[in-house]
């Protein structure tokens, strides 16, 4: 079985994995790996930060080295995007009119930044940052701006913003919910967070959302829903991503939000596999509710995931258990979390041992379910480590922060 | 260890079976960029290079101890809780930044999870 042809679309964190994983498992056959980007895959995570910052280029970015594909007999083709897959044949279309024959599938097509659907928002300086092209344009965008307005608090927004106010940038960031980050991490690791960037110059302003934007040609100012209007010459939309599922679903593969895919990363046909951000998947989580699907936006999951779709596809399946975990560097803030919290469990706060540390622990009654740190990498390794061998910590005792976690937890 | 000013880095890494693969790596590059880029099993680096996750663990040649910065406060921290004890020798190999010409030995532990 895997002697015959891999074709995998999508050459990202999750297809890189796919292929390298694939190999290292005994994947005999050929393998192709289909990218849309004219670029070998690369790393996303320091578009908002080093690389905004010029301390990296592109090809610094590289996830592997060239000579990687050549030994591991990884056909790379960048620059070229399939738009047709037969799955009852097994042949795929590209743009460029080449096709290919394949045995197995597999889909790391990846998401796509939303943008914002408002008058205006189709004026010149209104940008996403979601590749290497779009954290070109910002680069230069950024050396020429005074005023940046990102809309959406979320780890990108905050990430830019930081950048941007750290080159003497103003930077104002906007969102809709009552703090920033909603739904990722606690209010209370919220403030804190908002707390370092208003120490920073940002101006934060949480609880509203932009009305329309104001320009001629260029854009020139941000109207808020309570009449508030910006100054923006440059406005960065971070409002989520939506999962490019579109080739799954022409080719009658189940989509809801994301490729419908089972705890082994098998879509809905049992052959093709899917991973990463364009899959919608079981939660991961050890002790995780039945049934709860979700898609996760990191690169744990993109490494994690193309793992167990390359056991998979191998023939040695297992289901993947693993706690997500993400992580955003904002400014001096290294936030991390880890477990999937919901907005009704309970925090519990720790003071950390150095000033600038924040730990908070999440809790669902007595259970401990998920952890959100600030400067505290230590502490949350131990943390997610506890997590993952479906170990708690009385709440009591966590909250008490005479004690070191890795001392409670080891 | 041999220094040339115009050779690119190599990394030897052994791993814990004993066996050892070298890699030609650029000047510029770590220690762990090095071996994800190349294959190099064992060193996961989940995190990318930005010292939150601790699963570029290595131990780090005796030679090589003043090569390299010493140990920031987070990557001690870290090492503490790394999936295989740390030794005097540990390091997170993304903090070790190859420069020209260098040669460079690293051993890779049992487990990074």
């Amino acid at each position: 079985m895997s002697t015959g042809h891999l074709l995998v679309i999508g050459a990202g964190q999750a297809g890189a994995q796919l292929v390298s994983s694939a190999r290292e498992l005994g994947w005999a056959g050929p393998i192709t790996l289909v990218g849309h980007e004219p670029h070998a895959p690369y790393g996303r995570p320091p578009l908002s930060k080093a690389y905004l910052r010029g301390e990296v280029d592109a090809g610094g970015l590289a996830l592997r080295s060239n000579a990687f594909y050549a030994e591991q007999r990884v056909e790379l083709v960048v620059g070229d995007r399939v738009t047709h897959v037969d799955l009852a044949v097994g042949e795929a279309v590209a743009e460029s009119g080449r096709r290919w024959t394949f045995d197995r599938l597999a889909l790391a097509t990846g998401a796509e930044p939303r943008r914002l659907d408002l008058e205006g928002s189709d004026l010149d300086g209104v940008v996403v940052l979601r590749d290497v092209a779009d954290a070109a344009a910002l680069t230069r965008r950024l050396s020429e701006v005074s005023d940046l307005v990102v809309i959406g608090g979320g780890f990108i927004g905050l990430e830019v913003a930081a950048t941007a106010a750290a080159t003497g940038v103003r930077a104002t960031v906007v969102e809709a919910g009552q703090s920033l980050m909603n739904r990722v991490v606690s209010p209370d690791t919220a403030a804190v967070v908002e707390a370092e960037h208003r120490a920073a110059g940002i101006q934060v302003l949480t609880g509203t959302r932009p009305l329309r934007l104001h320009g001629d040609g260029a854009v020139r100012a941000v109207e808020l829903e309570d009449g508030t209007e910006l100054a923006a010459d440059l406005v960065l939309v971070g409002i989520g991503a939506r999962p490019r599922d579109d080739l799954a679903r022409a080719a009658g593969l189940c989509c809801d939000g994301g490729v419908v895919v089972d705890e082994l990363s098998l879509a809905s046909d049992g052959r093709t596999v899917a991973v990463g951000d364009c899959a919608n998947l079981p939660d991961p989580t050890p002790g995780a509710v039945p049934g709860r699907r979700l898609r996760l936006e990191s690169v744990d999951n993109a490494i994690e995931q193309a793992k167990v779709a390359a056991r998979t596809l191998t023939g040695d399946p297992r289901p993947y258990r693993s706690v997500p975990w993400f992580w955003s560097d904002q400014g001096a803030l290294k936030l991390q979390t880890a477990g999937l919290a919901g907005a009704d469990d309970d925090v519990v706060v720790r003071t950390g041992t150095r000033a600038g540390q924040h730990v908070a622990l999440r809790y669902r009654g007595e259970q401990l379910v998920a952890v959100e740190c600030v400067n505290a990498p230590a502490d949350f390794l131990v943390v997610r480590k506890a997590l993952a061998t479906n170990r708690t910590l009385p709440r009591d005792v966590a909250a008490d922060t005479g004690v070191s976690l890795k001392k409670l937890l080891r | 260890m041999t220094k040339g000013n115009t050779a690119v880095p190599k990394v030897f890494y052994t791993q814990p079976d004993g066996t050892e693969r070298v890699v030609e790596a650029e000047a510029g590059d770590s220690v762990m960029q090095a071996a994800v880029r190349n294959g190099v099993p064992g060193i996961l680096a989940q995190c990318g290079g930005s010292l939150s996750c601790a699963t570029c663990h290595v131990f780090l040649d005796e030679r090589h101890a003043d090569d390299f910065p010493p140990v920031s406060e987070d990557e001690d921290d870290m090492l503490d809780v790394a999936a295989t004890d740390r030794e005097d020798n540990s390091r997170l190999s993304c903090q070790l930044v190859l420069t020209e010409g260098q040669e460079v030995h690293v051993a890779i532990p049992e487990t990074q999870l």
